[in-house]
């Protein structure tokens, strides 16, 4: 496999202050990267900077093996064979829909220039609209028509600067996951900057969770929730609780929920204070068991309820349960702690 | 490249926006010189007839501006009416035509051997003083005279307002218990106000920058003041000292201008528009609508702009001869570069703020764009006085080194003239500039850079295309103001050479007034062009439809 994007320990900064810290990743051809954060994690620069709109202060950028951009040189970017989905779509307002996806095509001839667009209207389901003018078009067709527009030259890689945040909320991972087939099927590689973690999972092979311009953890969506590296990660991916807790032994953690088993990362010896995250889905409702607690708050979620519970010694935590299991407030139901693996952080206390 | 030109860029609009602000400058330094024996007579003879005077005008060009602009705003916006589509950009047309213009046309139609009371004679056997006629050359006439073709502005804000605002706020008032009208004043009014005040600041603005019309009723205002100071009094200093009370009272109305444009944004309560339910007019009420739309569009345009006519036919051959062709080919050269040259300034100043975006910057272009506001004798007496000073100075410097008089380089010169446009327009053009260029967004850069476009070809390709509209507006709207342009051009101009505007105040003010009308209909002609312009722009961003195109 060939890399088709290598970001080497870049250093950003807008005047004296520094938004990107000693910034690496690698994408492999035909993967969907996706770098997921917080407002003001400084993302969006990481991607200005891979497109040659912000030049790094320290470290490399290699498209396809080669250097576009370190401390001396900065390719600029209509050099660099990117493609690029903005935020706002930027069409060209004067054009229509087919004259803004032949834009980047300057260099073809008419005849591939038309063959090309006719493909890409085909392919986003346009071919109808072709005529049209950006004011006519629905959000849901500017976005495709952009997206046309900045893989019509074939670039590279392709760059997505939050470009579903223009679309109402429901809309937003049918459009990724649209956007993720054709893309796919064009075997582009590309690069996605969100700060919404279902269109991450909803259209990205592997995510890079960022927080004050630093990667915390590159993986797979699965291993995010599950095996966050640390507290940022496990806060800021899915719903959970963190439980302080006590290393007992090799592989058990004493909690007020009692004793939990897995395996406790090295240098936790016995008698070290641990942070536990408990997911929704660690807690089962179990009518049978021994074990209680008290319901304080209740969400309806269609497949099933967000429960948040009362232990009986006080500590509150998540629970996900079935639909049809519809319990009152205040209501004592039955829980069973099922783990199958511990996520463990030394105690920030 | 870039690099060069940005190291450049900034001291070059420092330099503009400081360059520009030499004759606002040089008036407010008047305010702390001592005063002279002049000034001191004149503050006891004739400063507060001028004071009083220009309230007087202020307060009544206020009252017709804002009774005929409301009105009928609101009726265009609201009402259904026969003839309602056409008056929403009939009501614009008196803005084509200067106040002083207007001003010798009805002291032309309305003065004792006019036509009016010429017929009224012939019809009655009435003699001289057997009937009492309204003097046309009054204070009262000028109030008339301005707020007939000042009213557009009051119009323009209000119906946009009116148009703009939420109909649920009116229908809310409407399911409260409350009634066309009383929706009208306790809703829709109170909402369109910061609107309709900053319509009237333009207008009153106007007003106070007005020299033709208040110099050809003899009335004594701060404009007329200030020039007969100047010529007659042959005081400087004096006439200085009075345009700095005058801007005083300028920068106070641009200020509630400022203020209330901001506030204008605030009462703007939603961005969801649908179409506005209108009141269906019928019987004596449409009639009354009708009249009342009518009535300004007939008096402020139609009515001098026969007249004007039907002099210039009967005057055409007389008038129209080798000189005066040459007197339209001058004012259209001027015209034409004033305007390409503000141009050319405002696309140096809004891409200078657009790429270095630095508040140093900012503020250099607000001071720049100062000088719309400015009445065009004050921007006059500015020039001068530091242009004298300057062509003074070097001539004794050149005198006194090398025996050599260079004369007066700069004092009237069309160098002087064309200055003084920039000042007066630049705003004009710059507005009209930055707002095109606010359309292009930043990423539509963007996105033509990662499309394989190098800036320059990013400049071409897509700035070019986008901003062609603006550019050739502004150009329009520049190259009209300096037409109609005429107490700055009057004071600064070469000997002997003349504009049109010019001509046709020097004809009428001397009783010729079928003579000047020549050249008055060329320039209200030429002034429709914008006006065309701006009411096709009305049409098309009607509340309610979508427009992005």
């Amino acid at each position: 496999m060939v890399n088709q994007l290598e970001v080497k320990n870049i250093d950003v900064s807008y005047g004296s202050h520094q938004i990107i810290n000693d910034l690496s990743f690698t994408l492999e051809e035909g993967r969907i990267g996706c770098l997921l954060g917080p407002s003001g994690c400084g993302k969006t620069t990481v991607l200005r900077t891979i497109a040659g709109f912000e030049q790094p202060k320290q470290g490399q950028v290699l498209i396809r093996d080669r250097v576009v951009a370190d401390r001396k040189t900065n390719l600029p970017p209509e050099k660099r064979e990117i493609g690029m989905v903005f935020q706002d779509f930027a069409l060209f307002p004067n054009l229509s829909v087919e004259d803004n996806i032949r834009f980047g095509l300057k260099k073809w001839s008419k005849k591939d220039q038309h063959a090309r667009v006719i493909e890409l209207l085909a392919m986003i389901g346009m071919s109808t609209l072709s005529r049209a003018y950006p004011h006519q078009l629905s959000g849901g067709q500017q976005q495709r028509v952009a997206l046309a527009r900045a893989m019509a030259p074939k670039p590279s890689i392709l760059l997505l600067d939050e470009p579903f945040s223009s679309m109402d909320v429901e809309l937003r991972e049918q459009l990724a996951r649209e956007v993720r087939l054709i893309l796919k099927q064009e075997n582009i590689t590309a690069i996605l900057v969100t700060h919404d973690q279902n269109e991450a999972f909803a259209m990205a092979d592997e995510i890079c969770v960022m927080h004050e311009g630093r990667i915390q953890q590159h993986d797979s969506a699965y291993n995010l929730y599950h095996k966050p590296v640390n507290r940022f990660v496990a806060d800021f991916i899915g719903e959970g609780v963190i439980v302080p807790g006590m290393v007992v032994g090799g592989n058990t953690v004493n909690t007020e929920l009692g004793n939990i088993h897995g395996h406790v990362p090295a240098g936790c010896k016995p008698g070290c204070l641990v942070d536990v995250l408990i997911r929704p889905d660690d807690i089962v409702h179990d009518d049978d068991s021994s074990e209680k607690a008290v319901v304080v708050e209740s969400a309806f979620r269609g497949s099933d309820f967000l429960y948040t519970l009362r232990m009986p010694s006080g500590i509150e935590v998540l629970s996900l349960v079935p639909s049809h299991h519809d319990h009152k407030i205040n209501e004592t139901i039955g829980i069973r702690l099922e783990f199958d693996h511990l996520v463990v952080f030394p105690s920030t206390r | 490249m870039l690099n060069f030109l940005g190291r450049l860029w900034q001291p070059g609009i420092m330099l503009v926006a400081l360059l520009l602000s030499v004759p606002v400058l040089t008036i407010a330094s008047f305010v702390f010189e001592p005063s002279g024996e002049n000034w001191e007579h004149l503050k006891q003879t004739v400063l507060p007839e001028y004071l009083s005077n220009s309230a007087l005008l202020v307060a009544g060009v206020s009252v017709g501006t804002l009774l005929i602009g409301v009105s009928t705003a609101w009726l265009t916006a609201m009402c259904r009416f026969p003839g309602k589509q056409l008056f929403v950009w009939m009501l614009l047309l008196p803005l084509a035509m200067p106040a002083y213009i207007i001003a010798y046309t009805y002291t032309g139609l309305f003065d004792f051997a006019g036509p009016v009371q010429s017929q009224i004679r012939e019809w009655t056997g009435w003699g001289y003083r057997d009937y009492y006629f309204p003097e046309v050359r009054s204070l009262g006439g000028a109030i008339s005279m301005l707020s007939l073709v000042l009213y557009p502005y009051v119009y323009l804000l209000a119906r946009s307002a009116f148009v703009e605002q939420s109909i649920c706020v009116l229908e809310v008032s409407r399911t409260l218990g409350c009634g066309a009208w009383c929706s009208f004043y306790r809703v829709a009014l109170p909402l369109a106000r910061p609107a309709i005040v900053a319509g009237l600041s333009l207008a009153l603005m106007e007003t106070l920058a007005d020299y033709g019309t208040v110099s050809y009723f003899g009335l004594g205002v701060f404009t007329t003041g200030i020039f007969r100071t100047w010529f007659g009094l042959g005081d400087s200093v004096a006439a200085a000292k009075m345009a700095a009370m005058l801007l005083m009272f300028v920068f106070t109305l641009v200020v509630i201008e400022r203020v209330s444009r901001k506030q204008a944004r605030y009462h703007h309560t939603t961005n969801k528009y649908s179409q506005l339910p209108e009141y269906q007019l019928k019987g004596a009420k449409a009639l009354l609508a009708f009249l009342m739309c009518l009535l300004p569009v007939a008096f402020g345009f139609f009515l001098p702009a026969a007249q004007l006519t039907s002099w210039a036919i009967i005057t055409f051959d007389e008038m129209v001869d080798a000189n005066f062709v040459r007197l339209t080919v001058n004012t259209i050269l001027l015209g034409i570069s004033a305007a390409l040259l503000s141009v050319l300034l405002a696309v140096f100043l809004a891409y200078g703020k657009r790429m270095l975006g630095r508040t140093s910057v900012f503020v250099s272009i607000r001071i720049a764009a100062i000088g719309y506001a400015i009445p065009g004798t004050v921007v006059a007496v500015g020039i001068i006085i530091p242009f004298a000073w300057l062509d003074n100075t070097l001539d004794q410097f050149m005198r006194e080194r090398f025996d050599y008089s260079t004369g007066l380089l700069l004092s009237g010169t069309l160098f002087a003239v064309m200055f003084a446009y920039m000042v007066r327009f630049l705003a004009v053009s710059l507005q009209t500039i930055e707002s095109g260029l606010g359309k292009i967004k930043p990423s539509m850069d963007d996105a033509s850079r990662s499309l394989g476009y190098s800036p320059r070809e990013t400049l071409f390709k897509v700035h070019m295309p986008l901003m062609k509209g603006s550019l050739l507006t502004a150009l329009l709207i520049v190259f009209v103001d300096v037409m109609k342009e005429l107490p700055a051009t009057l004071i600064l101009r070469p000997f002997n050479f003349n504009t049109l505007a010019v001509r046709a105040f020097e004809l009428a003010s001397d009783e010729r007034l079928a003579d000047s009308s020549t050249a008055a209909l060329m320039i209200v002609v030429v002034g429709l062009l914008p006006v065309i312009y701006l009411s096709k722009s009305i049409a098309q961003s009607r509340a309610g439809h979508k427009n992005d195109g």
